[in-house]
């Protein structure tokens, strides 16, 4: 065994030492790879002056739409980077047997899966659930932007910062060999000496606090800033099931926040929580991790759960079955969330009991949520169903969640868990939720909303192929593992000694060679679509038949979103005005009330970037330095009184005046 | 109620849903005393709806060797059944209405206004909730038999434990990265592998050196985790002879995957002649195993062969637990027998250096292993006086295998006997005895 011992310190660079480069062959040709496409897309945005443009329009924009586009290009920057450690691990299981070592040592492969499971839930789905919320909810509830805009930009560039930390890891130092959850004591200082749970921990703690903070967001947004007409119980069900994740996200968070914390302390001022010595106990931090961790599952998978609701009653042409029944679902579920985390960790020796009651109490979140899905079923009953491809991404989504379901209530069992813990089926289950609940369901999100962001539609033959490829790719990679986690073959193994389970890790390779034909479909997707836009242009706004608000506003919305405030009479707004044939106002505009664009986002975010890359490397004076930044920063920021301007009436009537064109052009 | 016939899910059905099933056969969880006709019936089952096209493969969780994890395995299957006749009509509605409802039929009924039915309603929430009830028993009443701090009351399900039957006591300690397996009564312990008796109830006593890990013999019974400084208990029996395969089932740093060791399950016979084997100081044979040797084999070290310890001190298992094996460190008993007592205040700080163990982590081990004697010449520190205890006393949270099985057979479960009852009823609590009838 070969352990590496890095003691290198200096008061300039910390631990920061020519050991911290990688010297893996694999990771420096990946270095070597990212740095020319790197260098090659900052060129080309200096080439064609991009980022004078980009920095007025994007980085700095406090419009929910921007920033919501802004999530949902970080996560799949981020996804493809999470797949690609996925497409690693595949490679190394279905190769590694028999004396056969595979192609990644112990350091490299510990390091893939870690971040392989970081990557997908911090940084790939939680922006994807993000971005959709920030687009869709206040153009859902007739509002003009989030309650705190700034906060909006200043959250985006906090997830930002801390992906980018994660990123760093690959080429400075390493990161963690913990699993995703980093447990103690394998977490602490005296396990994992270096950087790695080091880089884990800061940028999970950068990024938590842009996800609080964009929950105490929306969740304000959804309070006060419907609009007039809309009570509780005419909200349309995806601004429902954002309100209940972004109170989970605001009562789960901290508790994150907390543990990092005392992960921290142990790690760098010798305090005892988690440690083996001096009366630390691990089990409270597995316990407060899951405490956060389960929430955290809903937090992911509930907005989905809104955008199948209007996929499904959009593309059946009808209203959505049981709407009171699908909000009490969505709400025992934000209760229920929170007593079920023990059944994460059945096999640590808890007593029968406590044991039963939280096999019991996850049992029973299979009750609400398969009313959910009976609603989605009653309201396709009788319906006229468009397979578009959100439609058709909700229908794979009912047929694998159900399966994904029904292994969860399984793994609820206690003795069933005790030999199914920690196993391949135990991946196959939750990876058959994630992917057919929040990947799908993002996916279906993208080609349902796109035109709404961008003024035109997908193009539906690449988006097919995507889609075949994503679903057979799906049960081709996870079947097999149900089938491995059967025959006791447990997870994070990097090789292995019996010959005959070969045969299903080389066909979850083959599925996964197909998912990412599905992955590389979609961007070839939104590529020919660029190209295409002209053909596939929607001059209406409303290209699917909708029935929530989004749909009344042109494609794109203007920074203002709606000119007039609409006036709400019924749950599905839109389809109600449609029938009743309100008039769209073309007169009597006002000046509106905006937000200013502001560098304080990226620069604050910035410099916690640097705050927690130089607590990593133990670089003092860099962490005080950035730590007095951000104090003085954020300080002076208040007393910048520059932060609104109205647009002037003249302005919103030219551009509605446009809209009144356009929309006479199409409809004529 | 047609679901309560199903063979297999006989166990849930006589705890809660039992109006319509008086002739239910034996569930096959049940503790011993009768043949239980269910059991080949569930047999059939789990091949025909879990591992129908797996039938070549080895889904050893499904078909395993112990009746624990077979039992285990049986819930499995028995749950997915009960799930399917939910999960079935889903997907086939899914699917027929996906089909029958598309655009292009006209010909299919059209109410984009139908969004509400009281009926529908109540049979939604209704269908699973009982599903959820008759699942929730089975858990309920799984959970408690299945236990593993509790004793088994069944080698199989035909044959209950004997009174007199001592089990045989395993003491597991998950080193970096590596098994050591000591048997107190034997005074034998093993590295890597593992030997047991078939048919003889099995008491494993579960820890860890540094990091946390997973005891699992898929063939035998489930998990548990193995922590230092706990103790975890697990207990199983063996039913056939064969050679199975042991690991850890949870990732434990970088030697993970090769933390792998050997399962035996022997006559009684063979047993006999493998310790007197060990002993006598056969082929792998390390002499014995002391303090000093186990602090040497408890650095981190990747595919160790096997190791035979043919005798083993009989305090080192309890150190071990009480994490201070190495020379003058104190003890976790010590250092909490202080700590009730109110501690030391401002004194308590000269004695630091002796309280650390992860110290010696796994890169740190490679520094320390420079100098083996500073340990020992630390110094025994002063407090150590004030109030010695007993390493390695670990409370016995064994939950006793219920004397009268009937009560699980219907009437209802007894609450899971505590030991603090078991010590006050009856001062032989810790007799290695399994049944108290």
């Amino acid at each position: 065994m070969e352990s590496v011992v890095h003691n290198h310190w200096s008061p300039l660079l910390g631990r920061l030492w020519w050991d911290a480069v990688p010297t893996e062959p694999i990771v420096l040709v990946t270095f070597v790879v990212v740095a020319i496409g790197g260098a090659a897309v900052l060129g080309a945005l200096t080439y064609f002056r991009l980022w004078g443009y980009l920095w007025k329009e994007w980085f700095t924009s406090v419009d929910h739409k921007k920033i919501g586009i802004m999530y949902m290009v970080l996560g799949l920057i981020m996804f493809a980077r999470g797949f690609a450690d996925a497409i690693m691990m595949r490679l190394q299981q279905a190769m590694a047997f028999g004396g056969n070592e595979g192609y990644l040592n112990a350091h490299h492969y510990d390091q893939i899966f870690t971040a392989h499971g970081v990557i997908m839930i911090f940084f790939a789905a939680m922006p994807f659930v993000t971005g959709l919320m920030n687009y869709v909810v206040p153009l859902q509830i007739g509002a003009r932007d989030v309650s705190f805009p700034f906060l909006n930009n200043f959250s985006f560039w906090m997830t930002a910062s801390g992906a980018a930390l994660v990123m760093t890891s690959l080429f400075l130092g390493e990161f963690g060999q913990t699993g995703w959850l980093a447990y103690p004591p394998l977490s602490n200082l005296a396990y994992s000496p270096w950087v790695g749970v080091d880089y884990w921990i800061w940028s999970l703690q950068v990024a938590g606090v842009g996800t609080l903070l964009s929950g105490v967001n929306l969740i304000a947004t959804i309070v006060k800033m419907r609009a007039p007409g809309m009570t509780m119980m005419r909200m349309p069900v995806f601004t429902w099931t954002a309100l209940c994740t972004n109170i989970l996200i605001v009562a789960a968070f901290p508790v994150l926040t907390a543990v990092l914390c005392m992960l921290s302390l142990d790690r760098y001022l010798g305090f005892n929580f988690f440690t083996n010595d001096f009366g630390g106990n691990a089990m409270m931090y597995v316990n407060l991790i899951w405490i956060w961790g389960h929430p955290e599952v809903y937090i992911l998978i509930l907005p989905l759960f809104g955008v199948f609701s209007e996929v499904t009653a959009t593309f059946s042409g009808k209203r959505l079955f049981g709407y009171t029944s699908m909000v009490y679902a969505t709400m025992v579920i934000t209760i229920l969330s929170y007593i079920v985390w023990l059944h994460h960790f059945f096999t640590m020796g808890s007593g029968a009991s406590v044991n039963s009651f939280f096999g019991i109490t996850t049992m029973v979140i299979s009750i609400p949520t398969g009313a959910k899905l009976f609603n989605w079923l009653f309201t396709m009953y009788r319906g006229r169903i468009r397979f578009e491809l959100p439609m058709m991404w909700t229908v794979a989504f009912m047929l694998t969640f159900t399966i994904g379901g029904m292994t969860g209530v399984l793994l609820a069992v206690p003795p069933a868990d005790f030999v199914l813990h920690n196993s391949l089926f135990l991946i196959a289950h939750f990876h058959n939720v994630i992917i057919g609940g929040v990947v799908f369901g993002t996916f279906a999100g993208i080609n349902y909303w796109w035109p709404k962001a961008f003024g035109y539609k997908l193009d539906p033959f690449w988006g097919k192929v995507s889609f075949w490829s994503w679903v057979v790719g799906f049960y081709l990679a996870f079947m097999p593992l149900y089938v491995l986690g059967l025959m006791g073959v447990t997870r994070r193994m990097r090789v292995f000694d019996d010959p005959s389970l070969q045969i299903w890790f080389v066909i979850a390779a083959i599925g996964a060679a197909l998912i990412a034909v599905g992955i590389a479909a979609m961007f070839v997707q939104f590529g020919v679509s660029i190209m295409k836009r002209d053909q596939l242009r929607d001059e209406t706004g409303d290209p699917w038949g909708g029935r929530t608000l989004e749909w009344s506003t042109s494609s794109p919305p203007p920074a203002y979103n709606f000119a007039v405030t609409p006036i709400v009479h019924d749950i599905d707004a839109w389809e109600d005005m449609k029938r009743c044939g309100v008039q769209r106002p073309t007169s009597g505009f006002r000046p509106i009330h905006m937000p200013k664009n502001t560098a304080t986002g990226v620069v604050l975010a910035g410099l916690s970037a640097v705050l927690g890359f130089a607590m990593i490397w133990y670089i003092w004076w860099l962490a005080a330095a950035a730590f007095a930044g951000i104090l003085g920063y954020a300080i002076a920021h208040t007393f910048n009184y520059k932060r609104d301007y109205h647009l002037p009436a003249q302005t919103v009537v030219e551009t509605e005046d446009a809209r009144t064109r356009q929309l006479a052009a199409a409809g004529a | 109620m047609s679901y309560v016939r199903l063979p297999g899910i006989g166990l849930g059905a006589s705890f809660m849903c039992s109006t319509e099933s008086h002739e239910m056969p034996r569930p096959p969880l049940l503790p011993p005393g009768a043949a239980n006709p269910a059991r080949p019936t569930v047999r059939i089952f789990a091949a025909l709806a879990l591992s129908g096209g797996l039938s070549a493969c080895n889904t050893v969780v499904l078909n395993p060797a112990g009746d624990v994890a077979q039992q285990q395995g049986d819930l499995v299957v028995m749950s997915t059944i009960l799930m399917l006749i939910i999960i079935l009509p889903v997907m086939a509605l899914t699917v027929f209405f996906a089909w029958k409802y598309r655009a292009s039929n006209k010909d299919a009924d059209y109410q984009p206004d139908w969004d509400h039915s009281t009926q529908l309603e109540l049979v939604i929430w209704a269908a699973p909730l009982l599903i959820i009830i008759c699942l929730g028993a089975l858990t309920w009443v799984g959970t408690h038999i299945l236990d593993p701090y509790r004793t088994i009351g069944r080698i199989d399900a035909k044959t209950p434990v004997a009174h007199d039957a001592r089990p045989l006591q395993v003491e597991v300690v998950a080193l970096d990265w590596k098994w050591l397996f000591i048997y107190p009564e034997q005074g034998i312990a093993t590295v890597n592998e593992l030997v047991v008796p078939q048919g003889r109830p099995l008491q494993f006593k579960i820890t860890a050196s540094s990091v946390m890990n997973s005891f699992f013999v898929p063939a035998m019974a489930g998990q548990i985790y193995a922590m230092p400084g706990m103790e975890t208990r697990l207990h199983a029996v063996m039913n056939r002879t064969g050679e199975f395969t042991g690991f850890s089932a949870n990732y434990s740093g970088a030697g993970f995957s090769n933390m792998r060791f050997a399962t035996r399950s022997v006559t009684d016979a063979d047993f006999a002649k493998w310790v007197s084997g060990v002993k006598a100081g056969s082929r792998n044979n390390a002499g014995a195993l002391d303090r000093a040797t186990y602090l040497k084999l408890e650095k981190p070290s990747e595919k160790v062969p096997v190791i035979h310890y043919a005798s083993v001190s009989p305090d080192l298992y309890g150190a071990i637990l009480d994490m201070c094996v190495e020379p003058g460190k104190m003890c976790m008993s010590e250092m909490m027998a202080l700590d009730a007592k109110g501690g030391l205040g401002k004194a308590g700080i000269r004695n630091v250096e002796m309280l650390a163990y992860d110290k010696y982590g796994r890169e740190a081990s490679a520094k320390a292993n420079a100098n083996p004697d500073a340990a020992a010449k630390r110094e025994l520190a002063w407090v150590r006086a004030l109030c010695k205890q007993e390493p390695g006393q670990a409370p016995d949270t064994t939950v006793k295998a219920p004397a009268n099985p009937r009560t699980l057979t219907g009437a209802g479960l007894s609450a899971p006997q505590s030991v603090a009852w078991d010590q006050g009823a009856d001062p032989a609590a810790h007799s290695p005895l399994i049944s108290r009838n």
